[in-house]
């Protein structure tokens, strides 16, 4: 039964190597261009494979945006995504918790509204909500600040988390909190016991997936900053290179592998949680 | 006797007490229900619902943000503006032509990739992490490598592709306006495409197999049990994907502003409304075509919700 099983998938697996080609290629080309020298960022002869991959390997343009002329443009913008993207995940998975407990084990009239809500919500056109608030922000102060990229940013968090940690806390056998009291553990016990260790997963890879959307958002960034608060994707837009008459291919390249790495990282790690996140609140069951 | 006269007034003072005792708990519960969900739905509301709202307010008005003191009420003006100019529809154009390409590739695409990941067996997890790995890259970053990529001097389609017909070293991508749409819509497919692939898998996963094997032993071919068991039985799903992708495709923006910043006609609404509204800080023009495209992403939504009965709520009740 398992050999006619494999059997049966033969085209299949053969199907997989070009789903793998089309995938990996342009992150491997993201790679070799963070290595090229100006020299073969200009010319084919420079490079090996059909002006694939670097011939010579240089790290100059790492050594460009970390210790060189783009460092005081690169390394403030990854501490803004980092300090942004964190505070908006942190506060809307907190509050969205609350509410998601809520919508999962509560009964009450408006269920349904703050889920309908949180989806249409989530399909607003961004840039719909940036021609306001920059005129807004520019007149209070917030224009180019941290705080005034968190509270958009909230916007993209918020309702997602919503959306997808109603579907896990949906799913949680909530009367085994009962067993456990029947079984003689406290309230608190049985909470901290039972539920925390149900809850986490869900909890965790909703701020994962909120993580990535904010991580992701440029069009808020571009409107809302301008140097101070200019977080990575939008300072990648605004890369200059090593002078003025060098292009900046080679430090954006190894800007992207740079902030590239960790999200790899954590898909690779939890790619199995991702995956019943994005789907669990998308489709029924 | 006396019983019997004084048994149904206690029965029924005794149910009405019971009914009373149940909206109090019934109540007690909706205000802890408000109060834990309350919070997270007024910033929900705030954070979005305030700056629709506003964009809505000032598109009546003739307002140039370093000119506020000429601020003045021209009502629908902005809209007359903007729907009888041409570069107004040259970028609707743009953006439907966009999201229908992208839609549909990704649909065909990510159903290939989905079915291939619910039926492969050997590498399984392995290839359901490599799949799922564009989804986590920034779109800025996808559309610079897309662009490096399509680039006379930087780039290695030319070279890898040079055998196809129309294409040799000096093929310039960038120059007209089909290039550029093919570089921006690839670029956008290799981003979303997982996201697509991961909910048709999902509603794949959902189809009972036994009906699958049935239809093989009573000699369905593989074409009829795609078309007769399978798609049927994951409509719903596929609707889902379709209505997600499509509403998040019509707000295109980095790809362009990265590859061509709206060179050769290629500028989308969003776009269009970014030149506006913060580029030349025209804030009630730029609000007007907000405004407008949020319509448009409303009637989209309506039409799926309605016209194909995508029930996006549904067994979350």
């Amino acid at each position: 039964m398992a050999s006619q099983d494999i059997k049966g998938t033969k085209p299949y697996t053969l199907l997989a190597i070009p789903i793998i080609i089309w995938t990996l290629v342009p992150l491997l080309w993201t790679l070799a261009l963070s290595g090229k020298s100006p020299a073969a960022l200009a010319s084919a002869n420079e490079n090996t494979l059909g002006n694939f991959w670097p011939k010579d390997w240089t790290w100059d343009n790492y050594a460009l945006i970390f210790t060189g002329g783009a460092s005081d443009l690169f390394l403030p913008a990854l501490r803004n995504s980092v300090v942004v993207c964190l505070s908006a995940t942190v506060i809307g998975v907190i509050l969205a918790m609350f509410c998601a407990y809520a919508i999962a084990r509560l009964n009450f009239p408006g269920k349904r509204v703050i889920l309908t809500t949180a989806l249409t919500v989530s399909f607003f056109p961004v840039i719909a909500m940036v021609t306001p608030l920059f005129d807004l922000w520019t007149k209070i102060g917030l224009f180019d600040t941290i705080p005034g990229l968190i509270i958009p940013y909230l916007a993209l968090t918020l309702p997602l988390s919503i959306w997808v940690l109603s579907a896990f806390f949906q799913a949680i056998p909530w009367e085994m909190e009962q067993a456990a009291q029947v079984d003689g553990a406290t309230t608190w016990q049985a909470f901290r016991k039972v539920i925390v260790p149900l809850a986490a997963p869900g909890v965790f890879t909703t701020a994962i997936i909120s993580f990535f959307i904010a991580w992701n958002d440029f069009v808020f960034a571009i409107s809302l900053t301008s140097d101070k608060a200019r977080t990575v994707p939008a300072a990648l837009a605004f890369f200059t290179g090593a002078s003025q008459f060098e292009q900046p291919t080679g430090g954006i390249m190894a800007a992207a592998v740079v902030v590239t790495i960790p999200v790899v990282i954590l898909v690779l790690i939890f790619q199995r949680r991702i995956v019943a996140g994005l789907t669990s609140g998308a489709v029924k069951g | 006797m006396s019983v019997t006269q004084t048994d149904p007034p206690a029965q029924a003072s005794s149910k009405k007490k019971k009914k009373q005792v149940m909206t109090d708990r019934a109540k007690a519960e909706r205000s802890l229900g408000w109060r834990l969900a309350g919070p997270a739905f007024v910033v929900m509301v705030a954070v979005t619902g305030y700056p629709i709202l506003q964009a809505i307010w000032n598109s009546f008005f003739n307002y140039r943000l370093t000119d506020p003191t000429n601020k003045k009420f021209t009502f629908l003006n902005n809209y007359i503006v903007a729907l009888s100019d041409g570069v107004f529809w040259q970028a609707t154009w743009v953006t439907v032509l966009i999201t229908i390409i992208t839609v549909a590739v990704e649909l065909v695409l990510g159903f290939i990739i989905a079915l291939v990941m619910h039926k492969i067996v050997i590498p399984r997890r392995s290839l359901r992490t490599i799949v799922l790995i564009p989804y986590s890259i920034i779109t800025v970053v996808s559309a610079f490598s897309w662009f490096y990529a399509f680039r006379t001097d930087t780039g290695y389609i030319n070279q890898w592709f040079a055998w196809l017909p129309g294409i040799d070293a000096s093929t310039d991508w960038f120059g007209g306006f089909w290039g550029s749409i093919l570089v921006i819509c690839l670029s956008e497919i290799w981003k979303t495409t997982p996201f697509m692939s991961l909910l048709l898998l999902a509603g794949l996963a959902q189809v009972d197999a036994s009906m699958e094997e049935a239809a093989e032993v009573d000699g369905a071919t593989w074409w009829q049990r795609l078309t007769r068991v399978i798609l049927p039985n994951m409509k719903a799903a596929i609707m889902v994907a379709l209505l997600f992708r499509t509403l998040d495709a019509f707000r295109i923006f980095d790809n362009i502003f990265i590859m061509t910043g709206g060179a050769n006609g290629t500028s989308s609404l969003s776009l269009l409304t970014y030149n506006q509204a913060i580029d030349r800080v025209e804030i009630g023009m730029g609000s007007a075509l907000a405004v407008l495209l949020f319509l448009f992403v409303l009637v989209i939504a309506a039409a799926f919700v309605r016209g194909f009965k995508v029930d996006l709520t549904g067994g979350r009740n």
